[in-house]
């Protein structure tokens, strides 16, 4: 049962020097028209302790990041900008460099537990390789570490079910195969990408618990990409929103649920239906439709849908500014 | 019940699986198995619960889009199995159909115009030119999607506007049904609300009733007037929205209610969660006694032996349980 927020102490997390610093993220995708922006210059910190989580619609460029950072983009895919991951840059790695940290410092968990698997190996060489060729151990050790990682979360008859074929899996118990996997190495930055969208909601609720104790275990930085706010309120401590390739607002969770400050922040939050709202009126909604990043244009990427629009919106870039209170805005009429 | 719409009476759907050796059946996975409800005229019945439970087999086998084993679908007092090829035919245009891949569900090479003209076409083929394309106009205007938007093709829009395409196609007979499947799940927080918004609307301004089946207990809750919760083709409760949110009866949908995350941090973090063991049985080899039983947190012996009927538990509040309400 998560009774508390995960960290802590959030003033005793912030005082920690941070273990990713990204900085004008820019991420751009060659199409047969020409470059196409997906982000469009953000810059975050992730310490260790906190979970994260980074919300956004179709097209605001969540997922992009994290692959990115990962070195998975697309091979149509550029990334610019910088990201120090313990002080050393990921950006723009060759794969060599990469698996250095990757797999083992740094994991990934996905969304669809069934395509991220592979069919054709057991679960049981699937994790153990992720031992030997990271932590050079043997392979009986490899497999005493899977069988008991697999324990920990929480797969009945581990030692057995190891034996096993993804497929053998539900979707449930594969989705807990690719957290074991993520956390064999003890990773220091852990990013999942909508890792219970695909699952039904009463199994989505074992996982997000599991996920909750697993980090607070080890003490890892966690990025939560999602478009589900109630996941959010659940598991984060701090929260950036997104929008066409910018982030919007970045602040910690109670402020963004309870004092939002952007216009595309609060018109998200007031269009989820709520088990604990009156469901007799209309719900309200943000006009119009998603849209990616603009790219070189000017202005506001959420301008376009924004209903206190002023003639500054389409013309400048709002910055995104920071307040003191580890809050900030991209937003001309959000006071920092 | 006589001033039902549509009622639905012990309704079956069995698939056959693969073939044995010398062509015997190896079973059948039994994704409805006796689902009874009814639905009046301008009414939303929100269809809950979670993936293989029958779900979207019921809102295909009530339209006959899947022949069913057992049981009777009976439409305005009649009973759609009676019917033959062409009357069923005939009685499909007041029934119509909205589906979750909004773009999927979309003729790539047809143009908007065409995609919402069709089912007129096929209805009322002697309708001039002129007069179709009124109606198509009409019908778009209706869903809010703009005139010139009439000769582009489905992959120039957004899923949120193809889905109001879909409605637009669905609405241009004006049926007296639609069954809405999963039709806001593959879209985002902002856009869901639009499209909720539009099907009440249109429900209001029409009389119209719509099955809306839905894994999604929010957006349920905000569109049902009455909820019935499936589990393994099974229906586990029906309720009033009301009552059915206020007061579950089912251990099953208390744990499908508790299970949903509330967007506010205080409160998602104090709230007392029901969490489920396991997973899913296979609808293949559903548990004996009552279904649920080998996922209950209150199942007892008389659980794995017996199964539950579906009894009136007071005020209409039906519920599959030997200990409904109870603990």
């Amino acid at each position: 049962m998560l009774s508390t927020p995960m960290s802590a102490d959030p003033d005793a997390v912030a005082a920690t020097a941070p273990i990713l610093e990204v900085k004008g993220l820019a991420i751009r995708f060659k199409l047969p028209q020409g470059w196409v922006t997906a982000v469009d210059g953000v810059d975050f910190e992730l310490r260790r302790g906190e979970v994260v989580g980074i919300v956004g619609e179709s097209g605001s460029g969540k997922s992009q990041i994290l692959l990115a950072l990962m070195g998975l983009l697309a091979a149509n895919g550029r990334a610019s900008g910088s990201a120090l991951f313990q002080g050393r840059e990921i950006l723009n790695r060759s794969a060599r460099e990469l698996d250095e940290v990757r797999g083992s410092a740094m994991a990934m968990i996905f969304q669809d537990p069934m395509t991220s698997l592979n069919p054709y190996m057991r679960v049981s060489d699937q994790l153990t390789e992720v031992l030997t060729t990271h932590r050079g151990v043997g392979s009986a050790e490899a497999l005493e570490i899977a069988v008991r990682m697999l324990e920990r979360v929480r797969i009945p008859e581990a030692r057995r079910r190891i034996r096993l074929y993804p497929h053998e899996f539900s979707g449930g118990m594969r989705q807990r195969v690719m957290i074991a996997m993520a956390l064999l190495c003890e990773p220091a930055l852990l990013f999942a990408d909508e890792p219970t969208t695909a699952l039904d909601v009463t199994v989505q609720a074992q996982i997000l618990e599991l996920l909750a104790d697993l980090a607070r275990d080890f003490n890892a930085a966690v990025a939560i990409v999602t478009h589900d706010l109630g996941v959010i309120a659940r598991l984060c401590d701090r929260v950036i929103v997104l929008y066409g390739g910018r982030i919007m607002e970045q602040a910690p969770i109670e402020e963004v649920f309870y004092d939002p400050r952007h216009p595309y922040t609060k018109g998200l939050l007031a269009s989820m239906p709520r088990l604990d709202e009156s469901p007799h009126e209309d719900l309200r909604t943000i006009p119009g439709q998603p849209r990616a990043a603009m790219g070189d244009l000017p202005g506001c990427p959420f301008a376009p849908r924004c209903e206190q629009r002023i003639a500054r919106c389409t013309q400048e870039t709002p910055l995104l500014l920071r307040a003191g209170d580890g809050r900030a805005a991209a937003c001309h009429l959000v006071a920092p | 019940m006589s001033d039902a719409l549509l009622s639905v009476r012990d309704l079956k759907v069995h698939f056959p699986i693969g073939r044995g050796l010398l062509g015997r059946s190896a079973g059948s996975v039994r994704a409805l198995d006796g689902v009874s409800l009814e639905l009046r005229a301008g009414e939303t019945l929100g269809i809950v619960g979670e993936s293989g439970c029958g779900k979207s087999t019921l809102g295909r086998a009530i339209l006959h889009l899947i022949k069913p084993t057992a049981g009777n679908v009976i439409w305005l007092g009649r009973s759609l199995h009676d019917l033959d090829a062409t009357a069923l035919r005939k009685e499909r245009r007041n029934m119509q159909i909205i589906f979750q891949d909004p773009l999927a569900s979309l003729d790539p090479r047809m143009t908007v115009g065409q995609i919402i003209a069709r089912p007129l076409k096929t209805f009322e083929p002697a309708l001039g030119k002129t007069e179709t394309e009124r109606r198509v106009l009409a019908a778009m205007q209706e869903v809010g999607l703009a005139p010139e938007m009439v000769r582009r093709y489905p992959h120039e829009f957004s899923g949120g506007q193809c889905q109001r395409i879909g409605i637009a196609r669905a609405m241009i007979l004006r049926p007296k049904l639609v069954v809405c499947d999963e039709p806001v799940s593959a879209l985002d927080v902002s856009i869901q609300a639009q499209i909720i918004n539009l099907l009440r609307r249109l429900q209001r301004e029409h009389g119209l009733a719509l099955l809306f089946i839905s894994h999604n207990l929010g957006v349920v809750r905000h569109i049902s007037h009455r909820v019935l919760v499936l589990y393994l083709g099974r229906v586990m409760e029906v309720a009033d929205r009301d009552a059915f949110f206020a007061r579950p009866l089912h251990p099953y949908s208390r744990a499908l209610i508790s299970a949903i995350p509330v967007p506010d941090p205080k409160a998602e973090r104090a709230r007392q969660r029901i969490v489920l063991q396991g997973d899913l049985p296979s609808p293949f080899d559903p548990p004996v006694g009552c279904r649920f039983c080998t996922r209950c947190p209150r199942a007892t012996e008389r659980c794995h032996r017996e199964e539950p009927a579906l009894l009136d538990q007071g005020a209409g509040h039906l519920a599959a349980c030997h200990y409904a309400g109870e603990g």
